[in-house]
């Protein structure tokens, strides 16, 4: 098994990615299927962006294992009232500001749901939010 | 599925080459090390962009080529000459010239590449409707879709599997004098390529099993021939020339060539190796919006700055423009611009430019087995806290990070780096003799003759 784990600051969004280019490269070097890596680091781009636009610090731990990949993101923000209004195409609570920047279309956690194997979201408001998801290296 | 089988254009003459690493350090595959003292090829990381050539401060690195003798053997040797070839020359020299001194140095017929484009465009546009996954990412640059095959992968998908204009148009010469009732083995299609990609992609076709050109002309030796024959005075004889070529069809191999064109989706044209690795990068990360088409050339100025082009790349393209412009003029729009016969053809063309698909060739695994790759990944992480991070090359390998996986991969020794051997030499591990012969084997003897400084540096030795 293989860890790693990075920080991210909220509103950081010029370096929002940078988790996802080290990951890729890691996918690539074990030789991961193609298709694999790249919805990985969709789902993982989409997360970080996720926790620069609406908390106000974040981590995440990167578990790589022989047969998959574990993503688990922990952020101090505040938090989703509704995870399943949250999960839905188009709803986006991002502000004016953030989405002058190109994000928060509101595509955010739909698209780390199509993308990944597993996934599992737990929020609480004013506190935080705490996103894992999982994906096999062999399609199941 | 993997493709196994590389050919390269470029050769790196051991004779020649005095080991000084300016290649390796370029390369942006980092394909390059040094051993025995000379510059050596890791074929599977080639992409033949040619930024070794560029570099080499002594000509090492030779292309392999057709020569113009070769044309002798078919009855019929047909030239492709792309639009940059004329930008090469000065003003004073008229197009026509250029074209009638290939005539004058034996072909029987002469083509521009790009007499096809318009047909081709046509193609594009209904190819460019199909669901596929986006952006699309033209196949122009052979060096483009070779780095998308070994550093990125996950973006063959991607690439727009069609032929280029240049194969077209061999399609089409061909086609001609085959309809004339000449034998196919009498024809023989020589294209003058500006960079080493190309000659590669003829050699070994990347996307199809045979290419339709039968050999190579580089583009500064034919200058060189060209050039000549048009100072000692072009046989008087003018054949029939070709139709003016459309605005489109010679601004298509430089910087914006194809996505100028299609002004009905969000296209993006990137030239230059390095700004198109950075770029495909972020391609793959997704963080794209909305870009259809995506136009990636390896060389800066595109084809203008091809390896083989002797004239400087911002002039030519300013050449190629400026006679775009004057194409546009209205004497030459009465004209018929588009060859007509390329559409009467479509059903022959068509049938004859299938793309084979495009296969990766991961060069940045670690090994085919997870596992495998997991634990070398960890040896190389260990290994990379303990080397310098200067990437002075002194190792004979581009960089640390390569350095340390040369080593889990048994390609390298880590005694090689001179940080380590100081170390050692401090800890009595190494004797400073052993270091030396350790760097005669990266750098050569030469180099590292213990006596080759005694004349000149009396003092301090």
């Amino acid at each position: 098994m293989m860890e790693f784990s990075f920080e991210i600051n909220g509103g950081d969004f010029s370096n929002a990615g940078m988790i996802s280019s080290l990951v890729k490269k890691t996918l690539k070097q074990l030789n991961i299927d193609g298709m694999i890596i790249r919805r990985t680091v969709v789902a993982l781009y989409e997360a970080e962006v996720n926790i620069v636009a609406h908390a106000y610090s974040g981590v995440v731990n990167v578990n790589i294992f022989p047969d998959k990949i574990k993503i688990k993101l922990t952020d101090k923000g505040t938090g989703i009232a509704d995870i399943d209004l949250a999960m839905q195409q188009g709803y986006s609570t991002a502000s004016p500001a953030v989405r002058e920047m190109g994000f928060g279309a509101g595509m955010g956690l739909p698209n780390i749901k199509n993308n990944t194997d597993e996934l599992n979201l737990e929020s609480t408001v004013g506190v935080g939010t705490m996103l894992e998801f999982t994906n096999f290296f062999e399609p199941k | 599925m993997e493709q196994h089988y590389f050919n390269h254009a470029l050769t790196f003459r051991k004779d020649i080459c005095i080991g000084c690493s300016h290649c390796m350090t370029a390369c942006p595959t980092e394909a390059i090390r040094v051993k025995n003292g000379k510059a050596k090829l890791i074929d599977e990381r080639c992409v033949d962009c040619g930024e070794c050539y560029r570099v080499c401060p002594v000509g090492a690195i030779t292309v392999d080529q057709n020569s113009l003798e070769e044309i002798s053997n078919y009855e019929y040797p047909i030239a492709l000459v792309p639009s940059v070839f004329s930008g090469q020359f000065p003003d004073n020299i008229t197009h026509a010239e250029i074209i009638q001194s290939f005539y004058d140095l034996g072909f029987s017929e002469v083509y521009e590449v790009e007499h096809s484009v318009d047909f081709v465009v046509e193609e594009y546009e209904k190819y460019l409707q199909k669901e596929h996954a986006r952006p699309f990412i033209s196949t122009f640059c052979p060096s483009v879709v070779r780095l998308i095959q070994v550093k990125f992968p996950t973006l063959i998908p991607n690439l727009l599997l069609h032929k280029a204009p240049l194969d077209y148009t061999a399609l089409y010469a061909r086609k001609k004098l085959l309809d004339q009732g000449v034998e196919p083995d009498k024809i023989g299609v020589f294209y003058v390529t500006p960079c080493a990609a190309k000659i590669v992609a003829i050699k070994s076709p990347v996307g199809e099993e045979k290419s339709t050109i039968d050999g190579a002309l580089n583009m500064n030796y034919m200058f060189n021939k060209s050039f000549r024959i048009i100072k000692n005075g072009i046989s008087s004889k003018n054949k029939p020339t070709k139709k003016p070529l459309s605005k489109q069809s010679i601004c298509w191999s430089l910087t914006t060539g194809e996505s100028s064109i299609f002004s009905n989706i969000r296209s993006l044209a990137i030239d230059e190796i390095s700004n198109v690795l950075e770029f495909l990068e972020k391609v793959e990360n997704d963080e794209l919006d909305g870009i259809d088409f995506l136009e990636l050339r390896a060389c800066d100025e595109s084809c203008a700055g091809g390896i083989l082009c002797q004239g400087n790349r911002f002039l030519t393209a300013e050449k190629l423009r400026k006679r775009a412009t004057y194409c546009e003029t209205v004497e030459h729009k009465n004209k018929p611009k588009t060859e007509k016969e390329f559409f009467e053809m479509i059903d022959y063309l068509r049938e004859n430019s299938e793309v084979q698909p495009i296969l990766a060739r991961p060069i940045m695994k670690l090994d085919d087995n997870v596992v495998e790759a997991m634990s070398k990944m960890k040896r190389m992480y260990e290994i990379t806290n303990v080397l310098p991070q200067v990437d002075c090359g002194i190792c004979g390998t581009p960089s640390c990070q390569s350095f340390a996986e040369d080593i889990v991969q048994g390609r390298a020794d880590i005694k090689q780096c001179v940080f380590v051997q100081r170390i050692l030499e401090q800890n009595e591990k190494l004797l400073a003799v052993d270091s030396a012969n350790i760097m005669k084997d990266i750098w050569g003897h030469k180099k590292l003759n213990k006596n080759s400084l005694r004349d000149e540096l009396k003092d301090i030795m």
